[in-house]
């Protein structure tokens, strides 16, 4: 079972919560509503048959793309796995470029070329969306050499799975992040599995696999995942030490999925029970926790909350039928989007011969 | 008789291994409590244990890099990768130790590895996880590489990669794991098939249509409609194994039928079909009445979008405009 930090710190209090006011709350509930909409809309049509492939959902892990993101300033940028719709929607992609891609279609994010591993967004700072299980992660480490190297004051945020801190090239960024004073704060959301693997069953050492950053001298931490106000707190301090020191941290989120590990996990209900999906939506699910937060607040009512939950259920709809009666690209299209040069018709792209299928 | 689906082929092989040879472990991402991520192992740990059926973590060139070095005492483990896209985080191991560790040692080592997975395109997972890398690992000396298109190759060559005493990379597909065309009446008894040998699938007289893996069934059914539609009777010959290379097989049928389409996932350039044209020019030039023309995948790393990866990968209708070319 996922482990939960006991630690009861009244993160409400700390200075980058204390500056929200109320429509900001408001906001970065609207914000995970938005995401757990599109994705149910998402698996609705997946079911139904209109996407291929892989649907990795994010439901039950919102309040970590929007909490981090949300502290997210111009210089800073953001990359993650193959679970990134959530991340997506967080840096401000909006619904139909994302569900048009999760149909294939040519208005897609990725002009239906990537799917739902693969959504990218240069323009908003989100390098993706990467399918390979730690891929991202020396990717992440570049972001942030990009950003000391052209002398900015931003971090990147890079997240990764419990599974993810077992590949290789993880290990190899941390080094070169301590060696080299990278501006990277590694995100790790531990949902506890790795597919259908636990953590028991996949990390040696059976503690915090945050703290294996001591062993490259970097700072880390571990914090509730599904309290937003924890979230923003522990993650402000990693931005002020990657902004204000040049220095990297690993931040281990504990969090749970709602669903199986793709809508195609056969097993999704074995290796783990009903009784600890329950527990865990029941008394964890990070929309219902920041709800009450609010009511309780005396921020939010209960008629504002209806009200939003309708508008984000109408723009999951919406963003169907957008996809729905957007074309599929052309086969001709298919060799396009592979070199620069060739699409930019530029000499370099002119000389010699490119591609060899007939 | 039942037909065996080409995964439960590959699970049946696996079981028989395990009990012929106690050296024989199977490792791999969720290949044991899991059952296979595609169920290729399914009821493997129950039967037999932790200790011959084992988890792994996600670190692809850690345990593969381990199985080769377990391999080196005489160990036979049996890797699986969940994708072979994943073999790229291992290239290093898989190519600079499996591959060369023998020459290197001048004999003195050898690697009686398999490593197996799925290496296919068409399934609309997204560039990063439909790689088809047996033109990669063909490439380089020293290894073998296998590609079945049917249950019962499936099951014979599985047993003899890993009775071999050298590295076998054994590329399977996730299309043909539950696909009925794919399946194969499979004798009761025990069989193996020799790695290294072509098979004619279908035989012809007037195009050979050469092709391995998938790509196979992509050619039967475009020799039906060949015959069918057009009344040209195609010739469909099946590698099975990519290297060693059957080429006596692939260079009759040329000379029988003089015309040659090959039908290869992988994309164009250095392609298994690159291979086998240059040796049919060489070895049978006189006995073509053509070009030898390709059907490859369109060369660009795969698309998502599912109607146009099907377009993307070799499918019949381009096998049967590709044989029309030919005049
Ligand atoms: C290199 C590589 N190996 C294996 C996989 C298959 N795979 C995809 S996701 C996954 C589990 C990853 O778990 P985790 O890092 O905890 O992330 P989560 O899915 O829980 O978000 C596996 C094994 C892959 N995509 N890439
Ligand atoms: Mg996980």
């Amino acid at each position: 079972m996922t482990n939960q930090p006991e630690d009861q710190s009244n993160y409400a209090q700390a200075e980058v919560n204390l500056q929200l006011d109320a429509d900001q709350k408001i906001n970065l509930m609207r914000d995970m509503i938005r995401i757990r909409r599109f994705e149910e809309a998402a698996l609705k049509y997946y079911n139904a048959g209109k996407m291929g492939g892989f649907l990795h959902l994010y439901i039950g892990q919102e309040s970590i793309a929007i909490g981090a993101v949300s502290l997210c300033g111009e210089n800073d940028h953001i990359i993650t796995a193959y679970r990134d719709h959530g991340h997506a929607l967080a840096v401000g992609m909006n619904m139909n470029e994302c569900m048009a891609e999760l149909f294939g279609k040519s208005t897609g994010c990725s002009k239906g070329k990537g799917g739902s591993m693969h959504f990218f967004a240069p323009d908003k700072n989100y390098w993706g969306g990467h399918g390979i299980v730690a891929g991202q992660t020396p990717l992440g480490l570049g972001l942030a050499y990009g950003i000391k190297y052209k002398g900015l004051n931003g971090a990147a945020l890079c997240f990764l799975g419990d599974g993810a801190v077992n590949q290789g090239t993880f290990h190899e960024s941390l080094n070169l992040a301590t060696l080299w004073d990278l501006p990277v704060i590694y995100i790790i959301e531990n949902n506890g599995y790795s597919m259908g693997t636990s953590q028991e069953r996949s990390s040696a050492f059976k503690g915090s696999l945050a703290q294996r950053g001591e062993a490259y001298g970097i700072a880390w931490e571990s914090a509730r995942g599904h309290d937003l106000y924890e979230v923003r707190a522990k993650t402000q301090k990693a931005f002020n030490r990657a902004r204000n020191e040049s220095r990297p941290t690993i931040l281990e989120l504990a969090t749970y999925r709602h669903q199986g590990h793709s809508v195609a996990d056969a097993n999704a209900k074995k290796y783990r029970t009903p009784e600890e999906i329950g527990h865990h939506k029941e008394n964890f699910d990070p929309l219902s926790l920041w709800k009450n937060q609010l009511l309780k607040e005396g921020v939010l009512s209960e008629e504002k909350h209806r009200q939003i939950d309708g508008e984000a259920k109408a723009e999951a709809k919406a963003a169907v039928e957008f996809a729905e009666q957007s074309p599929y690209p052309e086969i001709s299209e298919i060799t396009e989007d592979v070199y620069f040069e060739v699409d930019q018709g530029s000499t370099a792209g002119k000389t010699g011969r490119h591609f060899f299928h007939d | 008789m039942p037909m065996t689906l080409y995964r439960h082929a590959i699970n049946r092989a696996l079981n028989e291994e395990l009990a012929n040879d106690e050296n024989v472990v199977i490792i791999g991402e969720e290949v044991a409590e899991y059952d296979g991520a595609y169920k290729v192992t399914e009821g493997l740990w129950k039967k037999w244990g932790d200790k011959r059926v084992v988890d792994a973590p996600i670190s692809e060139a850690g345990f593969i890099g381990m199985g080769i070095g377990a391999s080196m005492l005489g160990v036979r483990p049996v890797m699986e990768l969940m994708f072979f896209s994943f073999a790229y985080v291992a290239f290093d191991q898989l190519i600079n130790n499996a591959a060369c560790v023998r020459y290197m040692s001048g004999g003195l080592i050898n690697c009686p590895i398999v490593v197996r997975g799925p290496a296919n395109g068409g399934t609309s997972v997204g560039a990063t996880h439909s790689h088809a890398p047996e033109n990669l690992f063909a490439n380089m000396p020293g290894l073998k590489v296998v590609v079945p298109a049917t249950a019962r190759d499936a099951y014979g060559l599985m047993k003899s990669a890993i009775r071999d005493n050298d590295p076998v990379y054994f590329m399977e597909n996730t299309l043909l794991y539950g696909d009925p065309a794919a399946a194969s009446d499979l004798d009761d008894g025990e069989f193996t098939l020799p790695i290294g040998s072509a098979e004619v699938k279908r035989s012809g007289t007037d195009v050979s249509l050469i092709a391995h893996g998938r790509s196979v069934l992509v050619a039967l059914e475009a020799a039906k409609q060949l015959e069918e539609e057009k009344g040209i009777n195609a010739e469909v010959v099946d590698l099975r194994s990519i290297r060693p290379l059957d080429e006596e097989t692939i260079l009759q049928s040329v000379a029988k039928t003089h015309r040659a389409v090959l039908i290869d996932e992988t994309k164009p350039f250095c392609g298994i079909s690159s291979q086998i044209a240059t040796t049919i020019q060489q070895e049978v030039f006189d006995d073509l009445d053509a070009p030898v023309l390709r059907v490859t995948s369109i060369d660009a790393p795969a698309i998502y979008s599912p109607p146009l990866e099907k377009e993307q990968v070799p499918n019949a209708r381009r096998v049967v405009e590709k044989v029309m070319q030919l005049g």
